[in-house]
Formats: C-alpha cells, sequence, structure tokens
C-alpha cells in the first residue's frame, strides 16, 4: 500500500506542477485558464483519490461542489475576454 | 536541595509532556482485506493518477491552445470518472453511489461547455497555429479571419 501511495502521490504532484508552470508561464491568457481548470480537475481526483484509499466519503459534497461550479471562471474568462488581449 | 528539588521537578514535567504529548506516526491506509475490491481500487486510483500526469506533461509538452485543451480534457472528464467510480467500490453505499453519479453527470455537463467557450475564444484572438491545422471549417468566415 505504501508503494502505491508514493507512485500516485508523485503522479498527482507532477502533474499539479506542470499546471502551475503553465499558469505562471503560458504565453496566452487561455493557456492559463486551460492550466488553471486542469489545477482544478489535480485536486479533484487527489481528493477522491485520499477518500478511495482510505475507506470514507467525507469529501464527496466538496467534489460535487467543484464539478457543478469549477467552469464559471473559465467560461467568463473565455467570454469577456478582450479581442486584441495578448497577455 | 533546592537544586535537586528543581532538576527532579523538571524531570518530572518532562515526562509528564513525554507521556502526554500525542505520538506522531505517519498513517499509511490499510486494504480492505476483500482481495477484487483492493484490487478495483489501487487500478481506479492508478488510472486517475496517470490521466492527471498525463494533463500536466500535454500542457508542457503540446505547441498551442487548442492541443494543450485537447490534454486537459483528459483528467477533467476520465480521471475523474475513474476515481469517483473508485470512491463508489470502496465505500459502496447508497448515498455514495448516488453523489458519484451526480459528480459523473456534472462534470460531463460542464467540462464540454468550458472547453467550447475556450476554444471559440482561442480561435476569435488568433491563439490557434494554422500551420498545425489539417482543415479548417471556418475558414470562409472572413470577420474571424486574422486581417
Amino acid at each position: 500500500m505504501l508503494a502505491v501511495v508514493i507512485v500516485i502521490t508523485v503522479l498527482f504532484g507532477a502533474g499539479a506542477l506542470a499546471a502551475v508552470y503553465r499558469i505562471i508561464k503560458g504565453p496566452s491568457l487561455l493557456d492559463r485558464v486551460i492550466a488553471s481548470d486542469v489545477l482544478v480537475a489535480t485536486v479533484m481526483c487527489a481528493l477522491g483519490a485520499e477518500m478511495a484509499l482510505n475507506h470514507h466519503a467525507d469529501n464527496l459534497p466538496v467534489l460535487l461542489a467543484l464539478a457543478m461550479f469549477a467552469v464559471l471562471g473559465s467560461i467568463s474568462v473565455a467570454r469577456f475576454m478582450a479581442k486584441q488581449d495578448d497577455a | 536541595m533546592i537544586g535537586a528539588a528543581l532538576v527532579s521537578s523538571a524531570a518530572a514535567a518532562a515526562t509528564a509532556a513525554t507521556s502526554t504529548a500525542p505520538e506522531i506516526t505517519p498513517r499509511i491506509p490499510e486494504f480492505s482485506g476483500d482481495p477484487i475490491r483492493d484490487t478495483f481500487t489501487v487500478l481506479l486510483v492508478m488510472v486517475g493518477a496517470v490521466m492527471c500526469f498525463a494533463a500536466g506533461v500535454g500542457l508542457l509538452r503540446f505547441p498551442d491552445v487548442l492541443s494543450r485543451l485537447h490534454a486537459a480534457t483528459k483528467p477533467q472528464v476520465l480521471g475523474l470518472l475513474a476515481i469517483t467510480a473508485d470512491v463508489a467500490v470502496s465505500t459502496p453505499t447508497v448515498g455514495n453511489i448516488t453523489l458519484a453519479i451526480a459528480i459523473i453527470l456534472f462534470q460531463s455537463l460542464t467540462a464540454p461547455i468550458s472547453a467550447h467557450m475556450v476554444a471559440r475564444a482561442a480561435y476569435r484572438t488568433h491563439h490557434v497555429r494554422h500551420d498545425l491545422l489539417i482543415r479548417d471549417d471556418l475558414l470562409n468566415r472572413e470577420d474571424l479571419q486574422q486581417p
């Protein structure tokens, strides 16, 4: 079990670090939006993995709220992005 | 005499402190004992973790917004599907399975909306690399092309 925990921690951590790098570096605003969506998805997957390995279900309402409302940010940024915005 | 008393009280305080301090040991998750359920749990957790890692690698390596968007949707739908199914397998009660179905339903409803809006904004703000496209159905829309 310890090996499984170490492997999934490394995989989730590497995915989250790559998303943070793209948020910092990302050439356009849309790259940053996509990377923050990936970061939210990684956090959701990590919460679910912790629940599954520890045999409890306390975080499922958190996952439900994130699944319903995490898209509002990216939708509003993409909708109201200025046309000449290169940042 | 007083010094000895101080030392002894200090020693007593030290032993009291060590006896009341909680032992900090990292708690490693345990297998439930059912081999089929444990196999499914580990398998689905690994699928979700590999999806998140693949999305990170795709964000680092892919060249433009549309291909990064393609990489980003893997953990949003497939990884979350695996992980919520994993929770439902790991603690199978009616409430957990209902919540897991609701989570998958809402995520698969909302993820395409945001992907569509981001891709639309990327095309309209000319963040698309046209040399990587095989076919562009919007080429006849002059109002969307680069001036």
